[in-house]
């Protein structure tokens, strides 16, 4: 039997790509960012997980307002790297294990998860900055991932408490598949920012601490925050915070935390925290 | 049904894009979104108005763009932000060149406010 063994809620802001890409690490203002994640690539070269589950959402590379999915999930033999604008991240393409996503999709809609399936999926920054920074992939990527995209750009947006439930019911699928496969889940975004209007660049530090607080301890006081509470509190774009609640509820209560961070530089809350179920 | 949004309640400096802003915007995201192919990319580069030209944007989202006025093109003509930036790779101008125009101020004063501006 298939089962989630760890989850991982993590920013997936654009410039790490870019500071990654220009070997950046070591500089002072990023290095931060990038050690951080060390314990966590270490965690999960020990865990040896079969699947990544990423839950993230397309900022324009694959998917535009003519037709965008309020939940979608890939279900491709590849995912290559999208381009955003500015050509694509010299990374390897991502594989798929499209039988598992299928098997995703199914126990999903028939659950009353309508989800889009895409076979043609090209992947960027919100899937890729995550992965990047918890995965070595030279040559090759040593997970299959599952992409699911949540719309959370463009309003009308899911609730929180339709992604927890999203989780809830990615967890049953995963325990249905009779392939014995270790799946860990990202749940990627946030945290505090905006990127519009003269409050561009709000933060909101204690939002985000106790964000993460909560996401380990109390998720269920998280899905009653509506997207106003959340916006007021933590900017327009923190919405994306939503996505950790996916993650959150495809996990148990039995958990270990093994990891736990949070740096502000610029313009967005960066937390990450890694969670591992006991049994 | 619970309400996600106050729309009674407006979040000063604060714009959500929602169906009003995309049906508004649906236009200049469309260009934008363009510029993720290099041929067209290349096509604006080579010449701005002839590649304006085979989209039908307003005469005011067209100067918006000649004026690199990214305030406009997002607060007035319902640009998103994610399709915006795509513009940045052909104008040379970043997110935080966007985000001091949208604050009002220029970019030096922008990443004066900013605790560790290095990870830019």
């Amino acid at each position: 039997m298939a089962k989630v063994v760890g989850g991982i809620g993590t920013s997936h802001v654009p410039s790490i790509g870019k500071a990654y890409d220009m070997g950046q690490q070591e500089e002072p203002d990023w290095k931060p960012v990038f050690d951080t994640y060390k314990p966590v690539q270490k965690w999960l070269a020990d865990l040896k997980p079969d699947v990544a589950i990423v839950v993230y959402n397309d900022h324009g590379s694959s998917m535009f307002f003519d037709k965008y999915p309020t939940f979608a999930i890939g279900a491709a033999d590849t995912y290559p790297i999208g381009d955003e604008g500015w050509g694509p991240r010299p990374l390897p393409a991502v594989p798929g294990n499209p039988e598992f996503s299928w098997h995703l999709a199914e126990e999903l809609v028939y659950n009353e998860f309508d989800m889009t399936v895409c076979q043609e999926l090209s992947v960027e920054h919100g899937f890729l900055v995550p992965m990047n920074l918890c995965f070595p992939h030279e040559p090759n990527w040593p997970v299959k991932t599952v992409p699911i995209a949540v719309n959370v750009i463009q309003h009308p947006l899911p609730t929180a408490m339709r992604c927890y439930k999203l989780g809830q019911a990615i967890r049953q699928a995963v325990e249905a598949c009779e392939d014995d496969l270790r799946v860990v889940i990202f749940g990627t975004g946030g945290m505090s920012h905006q990127l519009n209007g003269t409050r561009f660049g709000h933060l909101n530090t204690a939002f985000d601490n106790d964000f993460l607080d909560k996401i380990e301890t109390d998720p269920l006081a998280l899905t009653k925050l509506t997207h106003q509470e959340i916006m007021e509190e933590a900017g327009a774009e923190a919405v994306e915070l939503i996505m950790w609640l996916t993650m959150r509820g495809a996990l148990s209560d039995d958990l270990t935390r093994v990891h736990r961070n949070y740096y502000a530089p610029m313009t967005t809350g960066m937390g990450l925290i890694a969670l591992e179920e006991n049994a | 049904m619970a309400a996600q949004r106050d729309k009674s309640r407006t979040i000063p400096g604060t714009t959500i894009f929602d169906g009003v802003e995309s049906r508004k915007g649906y236009r200049i995201n469309k260009f934008a979104m363009s510029f993720t192919k290099p041929k067209n990319r290349e096509a604006f580069t080579a010449d701005e108005e002839a590649y304006m030209d085979s989209w039908s944007l307003s005469e005011q989202e067209r100067q918006f763009l000649r004026d690199r006025d990214y305030r406009g093109l997002i607060e007035e003509c319902g640009g998103n932000i994610y399709m915006i930036m795509k513009l940045g790779t052909c104008t040379g101008h970043g997110l935080y060149h966007v985000g001091a125009q949208l604050r009002g101020q220029t970019f030096k004063e922008f990443m004066a406010t900013r605790t560790a501006s290095g990870a830019r």
